[in-house]
């Protein structure tokens, strides 16, 4: 019973470890979080427009189809490398709307000449007001509301083109079922 | 010795550097208590182990101000926690509440000490019985 009793400072050090590596070798990125508002309804959309002679955004922007709201800003340095990938999505038939964060009008229009607009409509939130209505913690984020109007799915970060066709074309064929 | 304690009363007089902007604050100080009660308890989502009322990030200083207005306006603590509780998940209060997911957290100290409470007694009553 003695050099049982002898074991049990290596079995709680075990037990330790183990819940300790668990956490270690588990892929999370701690700057990743998850939103609140999968499953929910989409925040009403209520934004002038951040271009001359088009849309603003509108809670009409989100009826029917599949649609992607991209909050960016012509300021952000990773933005630019998702340009293309959204460019793709609108030509497999995403409605791309573009929240712009803490922009300028004069500097979205020069942004968007330069990098290319996948945008049907853009709003600008001049004071970033309407991000936190989407619980954005910072740019760029990308949401995925079904015809239903209902969040399904948030990508924190510039989306890639491998993310794309990886993780988010899968997602949105099983969005059209 | 004078200096040394005009310099101690300095140094008590001193309080800690805040992250709130003065044209942040609210004209009423009862109110503006309120705001920093809830703001003290607000996570700040972009450096995590901060909150929201020491932050000095744009986005924790857009909180603030959403706080106040929300606050002028005359919503109760209750609806900005549930707002922003919507939106951000339950990460945004720097205490968790208490829910099924949360309970292991919450009950695991007391566990723990159940747990050995029961171990000690078990050794001291075999000490004592050997004895």
């Amino acid at each position: 019973m003695a050099h049982k009793a002898a074991l049990m400072p290596l079995a709680c050090f075990a037990v330790l470890a183990g819940v300790f590596a668990m956490a270690l070798l588990r892929e999370h990125n701690p700057a990743i979080l998850p939103s609140a508002l999968i499953g929910k309804p989409a925040p009403a959309l209520e934004l002038p427009a951040a271009l001359k002679g088009s849309k603003g955004l509108t809670p009409e922007a989100l009826t029917g189809g599949i649609t992607a709201v991209n909050i960016f800003a012509s300021w952000c340095v990773t933005c630019v490398g998702e340009q293309p990938t959204l460019m793709q999505m609108k030509k497999d038939g995403v409605t791309v709307l573009g929240i712009a964060y803490k922009d300028s009008r004069e500097n979205i229009a020069l942004w968007l000449q330069k990098h290319g607009n996948p945008f049907s409509a853009v709003g600008l939130d001049e004071k970033g007001r309407a991000a936190i209505d989407w619980g954005v913690y910072g740019v760029p984020e990308t949401y995925f509301i079904d015809a239903e109007g209902i969040v399904r799915h948030k990508h924190i970060g510039a989306l890639s083109m491998q993310d794309y066709t990886a993780k988010l074309k899968p997602l949105l064929e099983e969005m059209r079922k | 010795m004078k200096i040394i304690s005009a310099l101690f009363l300095l140094l008590i007089l001193s309080l800690p550097a805040l992250a709130v902007e003065p044209d942040e604050m609210l004209k009423d100080p009862a109110l503006e208590a309120r705001a920093r009660a809830i703001t003290h308890n607000l996570r700040c989502l972009v450096c995590q182990g901060e909150a929201v009322d020491e932050s000095q990030a744009p986005l924790a200083a857009d909180l603030r101000k959403l706080v106040r207005e929300r606050l002028l306006a005359g919503d109760s603590e209750k609806t900005i926690e549930t707002y922003l509780r919507a939106r951000y998940g339950d990460y945004v209060l720097m205490t968790p509440p208490f829910s099924p997911t949360t309970g292991l957290l919450w009950a695991a100290p007391l566990v723990v000490l159940l747990l050995g409470t029961g171990i000690a007694f078990f050794f001291i009553r075999r000490a004592g019985k050997e004895g």
